[in-house]
């Protein structure tokens, strides 16, 4: 059986002043239908960016997928032309970002631009439309949806316009929904809501979730696999409770023990990585976790490490200093 | 009340209000009560941690503590001196003694200074030795922080958010203070740079034996870094313990329901997650009653309306607001 969502070696590039970057450098996984499958990494590492390149909004000219294939219900992406992908995007493949404010129209009441994705998608007189969208409101959990159908995004609060945000995404049922750090700017009991939220609607939909975060513990409750990526790459792939019990990449295991638990001794020092993440323009070839790490092993740092599969479900990139089992 | 001379901050009671102006004759029409009727105080070499959502009032807690507002009643008893209502000049020797460092550094560092200027400014401001001292103390913090010896020609934008707030923790420390009011330090870094910069404020506290008081909304950041929390919701605090008793033994309703949304970063815990309705009410117009009953539309909410609500010490140290409706 073929997977819902299958990346191939993707390439995302992006024209800056010091020459092209590759802010995805050959990217391979799948989402299976009805799973949930978290992209956790470190800002810039590209987690964003290969969000972006699945539903092609990467900002035009400066990026460009340059090699790849994302094949989608057994269809190449790259392959349809503009018309078709705006059939896709919003109707099959829904996306939720992290600012509902900045993605919400400020100017416009929230029912015309449910109706307006609504109408974009389907034959359906405006009324009708309309009808829907409070229909919508009320399944996302927004009270009294009849009247803040015409209240314009300023009047709700954070939480209530990612609500209108998972509305919108969700309007025409998608395969996929695409959520884009959806908790990252909301508070905890906020949080809370809205992963359960879309943990419901996936299960009434039956839709598959990309869920991009850099929260370890939302990974941890709601995804079913695990990416983790570090500047532009997969370092390691694999089922969450695989992942969280045996991690084989030196970086998701540093990872893994750098974030403050509650259960860990108060005040103690934490587990860090040392260094910082290279500068996009200063990637080497080899392992990027080797560089970040300052070994200075001429091989590591030239020769790209393979990614392979090593138990079922768990890929990890070989490097032989940053692979550890 | 007087002071508690073995304490270093001493809140009792503080207020801090804004105005809301409104009509045409731009007159007071009510009042934003950010921070309404708070007591608290912090030990020498102590971490206070301050949780508690977006518009709770925390970071108002933290800056009307230091006077950079000027609270609307109540007192601040610093070292037992009252700076309550001294002038801001009044204030100026005293602020030696305790510092600030913002969440988002990018934004609290002059983007037209170069480092070594915006680390030795506050000892400018102070009158604080010549020019060689000066070169030789913004070295010393330089190195103290964990950025390299050249840092101090360079502008901010050339460093990563990290490194930005190992810049805003250096200036903050270049007067050798006894408090440190840390507002949301680590919340906008990066997992991996989050732990560093963690592990930098424990050592320094080590060393100087500096008091913190530490406000963030992440618990397992707050719960790691704390002696004491205090819980804040809508300009109280509603619970305040040691910090290895307010997570076993949590009383209040809102600090149960803050700690139950947390996501564990173990993929095996299955926990029973209280979920809440409804968001933080306005504090312009905040409910009649016990606005945490208020939100969750408990039974017992009307039984609040009307009531002084009493902050008690329950068992030694474990402080909690007394309502009807947050205590089962």
């Amino acid at each position: 059986m073929s997977s819902l969502l299958d990346i191939r070696g993707l390439v995302t590039s992006f024209d800056t002043d010091s020459g092209w970057v590759r802010a995805v450098d050959g990217i391979s996984f799948s989402v299976e239908e009805g799973k949930t499958v978290g992209l956790v990494g470190e800002s810039g590492c590209g987690k964003t960016v290969t969000a972006m390149s699945i539903v092609d909004l990467l900002p035009k000219p400066s990026g460009n997928i340059l090699e790849g294939e994302v094949n989608f219900k057994g269809r190449d992406l790259r392959k349809i032309n503009h018309s078709e992908m705006r059939k896709v995007r919003g109707g099959e493949i829904g996306v939720i970002f992290q600012e509902p404010m900045s993605a919400l129209n400020p100017v416009h009441r929230i029912g015309k631009q449910i109706v307006e994705i609504i109408k974009i998608h389907e034959k359906i007189s405006s009324r009708a439309a309309l009808q829907k969208a409070v229909q919508l409101l009320d399944a996302v959990g927004i009270p009294a949806p009849e009247t803040r159908i015409s209240s314009y995004p300023h009047q709700l609060s954070g939480g209530m316009r990612q609500r209108v945000m998972i509305a919108i995404a969700l309007a025409c049922e998608p395969d996929l929904l695409i959520a884009d750090e959806p908790t990252t700017a909301l508070d905890v009991t906020v949080q809370a809501q809205i992963l359960e939220l879309i943990q419901a609607m996936q299960q009434k939909l039956g839709m598959a979730v990309l869920m991009i975060t850099h929260d370890l513990g939302v990974i941890a409750q709601n995804c079913d696999e695990v990416v983790v990526m570090y500047a532009g790459r997969i370092v390691e792939r694999a089922p969450v409770r695989e992942l969280f019990a045996n991690p084989c990449h030196a970086y998701t295991k540093g990872l893994l023990h750098s974030i403050p638990r509650i259960e860990s001794e108060r005040k103690s020092l934490l587990n860090t990585i040392p260094g910082q993440v290279a500068s996009i323009e200063n990637f080497v070839s080899g392992c990027r976790f080797c560089q970040r790490m300052d070994r200075d092993d001429p091989v590591l740092l030239r020769q790209r490490p393979d990614y392979r599969e090593i138990s079922p479900g768990h890929w990890v990139e070989t490097c032989p200093q940053c692979h550890q089992t | 009340m007087n002071p508690d001379p073995a304490k270093l901050l001493e809140i009792q009671d503080l207020r801090q209000h804004f105005p809301v102006r409104g009509g045409v004759m731009m007159k007071q029409i009510g009042a934003v009560k950010a921070v309404d009727g708070v007591s608290f105080h912090i030990d020498t070499g102590e971490t206070l941690g301050l949780v508690g959502e977006s518009g709770c009032g925390k970071s108002t807690l933290g800056r009307s503590a230091v006077r950079l507002l000027n609270p609307t009643s109540g007192d601040i008893f610093f070292k037992g001196q009252n700076l309550t209502h001294m002038s801001q000049r009044g204030i100026r020797p005293l602020r030696q003694d305790f510092q600030m460092v913002f969440q988002d550094p990018a934004e609290s560092l002059d983007a037209r200074m170069a480092v070594g200027e915006l680390v030795a400014e506050p000892l400018i401001i102070q009158g604080i030795g010549n020019r060689v001292y000066r070169q030789e103390r913004v070295a010393e913090l330089l190195d103290r922080v964990g950025l390299p010896g050249n840092a101090a020609g360079k502008f901010p934008f050339e460093f990563s958010g990290g490194q930005r707030q190992r810049i805003g923790i250096a200036r903050a420390l270049a007067l050798n203070p006894d408090l440190l009011v840390l507002d949301e330090p680590v919340s906008a870094l990066d997992v991996s740079v989050q732990s560093q910069v963690m592990n930098l404020l424990l050592e320094l506290q080590r060393d100087f034996e500096m008091s913190y008081l530490f406000i963030a909304h992440d618990l397992a950041v707050v719960k790691h870094m704390s002696d004491r929390i205090a819980v804040m919701y809508l300009g109280k605090i509603v619970e305040l313990a040691p910090a290895d008793t307010i997570y076993k033994n949590p009383l209040h309703a809102y600090t149960k329901a803050l700690l139950s949304a947390i996501p564990v970063p173990d993929p095996t815990a299955k926990r029973a997650r209280v979920v809440l309705a409804g968001d933080v009410p306005s504090p312009i117009n905040p409910p009649a009653g016990c606005a945490f009953g208020h939100r969750v539309n408990h039974p017992k909410y009307e039984e609040s309306i009307g009531q002084e609500l009493p902050f008690e010490e329950i068992s030694p140290g474990h402080w909690v607001q007394k309502c009807p409706c947050c205590l089962a």
